[in-house]
């Protein structure tokens, strides 16, 4: 699947396209399929969203995985400061990234 | 140490104001990230991994407690309670928002500092020997002219714009520890028979993809005439640099290239006319300058002794204080490098307790490394404890300078969108195997990089390590053999990569080639170089 992905402008913080918005939570993002181009098109020009691109990721039981390591680390945090994470309270989401 | 007058505060001040223009402009829409995002980088502000990412240009690795305070509130205020001193001697945020970053800078210029070319294809920050003013072995202190530089560099109208990045470094004595030859330009400020300082200018040097040591190109150019052939050195770059190729753009692929002494040639034609020009600052301002980097008032007749009967502070005495060249002080290195931390980060309460030691003890001066930690520079050996106590306390105490423990490490995947592989967790990994192994190996430095761009300094490690990406998988190699400083030397890669754990292992194993083979006291480097790779390539892969 293809989901999209970019930076908030005002914050940059790490968001993903969910279809309607964008969501600080990568298991939201949605297929955006062949209309990847034409939603960055419209949501950078609206400044909803910064430096915004597709990226290739699986659809798996726990949810949406992206397909490369740098971006299973933008989705989650460091993985050297859990608590800087999305998930600071599960010691073992490191191990999504890897 | 340099205090702005009312030019540079003033420059500083109106910089602020202008971002804070750019940054509403863009917030409202009326210019683009395409038209931002060159603004954005003239103010040091990147967009990383997670967020953006603000760097704060330490001039020289000179600060003040006021200003290490400062950089403790703004890692409370506007990030997530730390910073991440760079191996540029800065300091980096990672979470900034871009709402924010004007008042920042505003804050930064209030304690006279700014993050002015801190990006961008300009003079980036001059960097320089962190022992500086305290160093038994200067013929002078080398700081005056990198602020000379600083002041020269910023806003330079004809080098805002060059072929790649620029990098300078100043040192003043024949222990190089600012990796000088391993930058654009390295100046090494000599004195000569006749007792008259000059500057020997080292060019074409630099790390990255294409690793070189720079050649020197004039072993002595009048200080008063050394800001002018730094200017010809650049616009020889400036004219001939590889603009059309990027990973060919950086000066030491001219100097390479032309040769050595063709650019030579040319940047003596070229001072020899820019002599003319009268491009050189006048005498006046650099005494100025030099004025303002007086030495402290130091104590004399004090005592030299030092009670050590507390072992674990008779180490670190040991490991990470320097000879001052003021007698019954010391130059103290605080360790960024806690077994299996983060190398070169500090939170915000340790910046103010660095601060508050740094004004108690040290003259109110700190400096930070080009390996990630910070210095107080005059301590005085009556205080030695009782400072020792303090740092240990808050996590600052290991005595590990220049061991396995004292990696220096980029921010690696972890944080930077340019990496390829994660630097952190093995610089972690092998701190916690080796750091318990750290006096019987003695010095070795050992520097990581998560990608090419060598911001780790691996080619420059006694034993490096370079992160790459295998078809999305992280894989680390290894370097033997690489050094900075007067005997500067490029490591060699040992043959093939290795994954996060294998990597610690042939580190594990190369130490232990090393200690199967040294002799007397040699270093690892030296054990290296006298039996070759052949022993540790055995070792490692057997």
């Amino acid at each position: 699947m293809k989901i999209l992905t970019g930076n908030d402008l005002k914050t940059g913080a790490v968001v993903w396209w969910d279809g309607v918005s964008w969501s600080l939570h990568v298991e939201d993002a949605i297929d955006a399929g062949d209309q990847a181009e034409t939603i960055l098109a419209r949501e950078q020009a609206t400044r909803r969203v910064n430096a915004a691109y597709a990226i290739d990721a699986t659809r798996e039981e726990g949810g949406v995985r992206p397909a490369h390591i740098k971006e299973r680390i933008r989705a989650l945090g460091p993985t050297v400061r859990a608590d800087l994470t999305l998930k600071p309270a599960d010691p073992e989401a490191g191990n999504w990234v890897i | 140490m340099y205090k702005y007058d009312t030019y540079d505060q003033q420059l500083v001040d109106t910089r602020v104001e202008e971002f804070r223009d750019q940054v509403r402009r863009r917030l409202e829409g009326h210019i683009t990230e395409d038209q931002f995002k060159p603004l954005r980088l003239m103010n040091g502000l990147y967009l990383q991994l997670h967020a953006y990412m603000l760097r704060v240009a330490v001039p020289y690795g000179t600060l003040n407690s006021a200003q290490m305070r400062m950089l403790g509130h703004i890692a409370d205020k506007y990030d997530r309670g730390y910073g991440h001193f760079t191996t540029r001697q800065n300091i980096q945020y990672n979470w900034i928002k871009l709402e924010q970053a004007p008042d920042i800078l505003a804050d930064l210029a209030s304690v006279e500092m700014h993050a002015i070319q801190t990006s961008g294809n300009c003079i980036r920050n001059t960097t320089s020997d962190q022992y500086a003013g305290a160093a038994a072995d200067e013929v002078v202190d080398p700081r005056p002219y990198a602020e000379l530089i600083r002041q020269w560099s910023t806003f330079h109208p004809e080098f805002s714009f060059l072929p790649r990045k620029f990098k300078m470094a100043v040192i003043a004595s024949d222990t190089d520890r600012a990796a000088m030859r391993l930058h654009d330009i390295g100046i090494k400020i000599v004195r000569n028979d006749a007792s008259d300082l000059g500057a020997a200018f080292y060019v074409g040097g630099g790390m990255g993809r294409t690793p070189m040591i720079a050649p020197c190109i004039n072993p002595f150019v009048p200080l008063d005439r050394f800001i002018t052939y730094a200017e010809a050195c650049l616009r020889v770059y400036n004219r001939h640099g590889r603009r059309d190729n990027k990973y060919k753009a950086r000066i030491k692929i001219l100097v390479h290239e032309l040769g050595k002494e063709e650019y030579t040639r040319q940047v003596e034609a070229e001072f020899a006319h820019l002599l003319t020009q009268g491009v050189e600052p006048p005498l006046a301002e650099l005494e100025r300058i030099k004025a303002q980097f007086t030495e402290p008032p130091f104590e004399v007749g004090i005592s030299d002794e030092v009670d050590r009967s507390d072992p674990d502070f008779a180490l670190w005495l040991e490991t990470n204080c320097l000879a001052h060249r003021q007698p019954g002080y010391v130059a103290v290195t605080i360790s960024l490098k806690p077994v299996g931390g983060i190398p070169g980060d500090a939170s915000a309460d340790q910046m103010r307790l660095m601060a508050d030691l740094a004004r108690d003890y040290s003259f109110d001066e700190l400096r930070v490394t080009h390996a990630q930690n910070v210095v107080l520079p005059h301590v005085k050996k009556a205080d030695l404890y009782a400072l020792w106590q303090a740092l240990d306390a808050a996590g600052l105490g290991t005595a590990n300078l220049d061991r396995i423990g004292d990696i220096i490490a980029c921010p690696g995947l972890d944080y930077c969108s340019l990496a390829n592989a994660r630097s952190i967790p093995v610089a972690q990994k092998i701190s916690e195997r080796l750091s318990p192994r750290s006096d019987e190996i003695g010095e070795l430095k050992l520097k990581i990089s998560g990608c090419i761009n060598a911001c780790g300094h691996h080619h420059a490690g006694h034993i490096g390590i370079l992160g790459v990406d295998r078809k999305g998988v992280e894989n680390y190699q290894l370097l033997l053999g690489g050094n900075e400083g007067a005997d500067t030397s490029l490591g060699t890669i040992t043959g093939p990569g290795f994954d996060e754990d294998g990597i610690v292992d042939a580190v594990d194993r190369a130490t232990g080639v090393y200690l199967a083979n040294k002799q007397g006291a040699e270093r690892f480097l030296d054990t290296y170089r006298r039996i070759g790779m052949a022993p540790f390539k055995e070792a490692i892969y057997g």
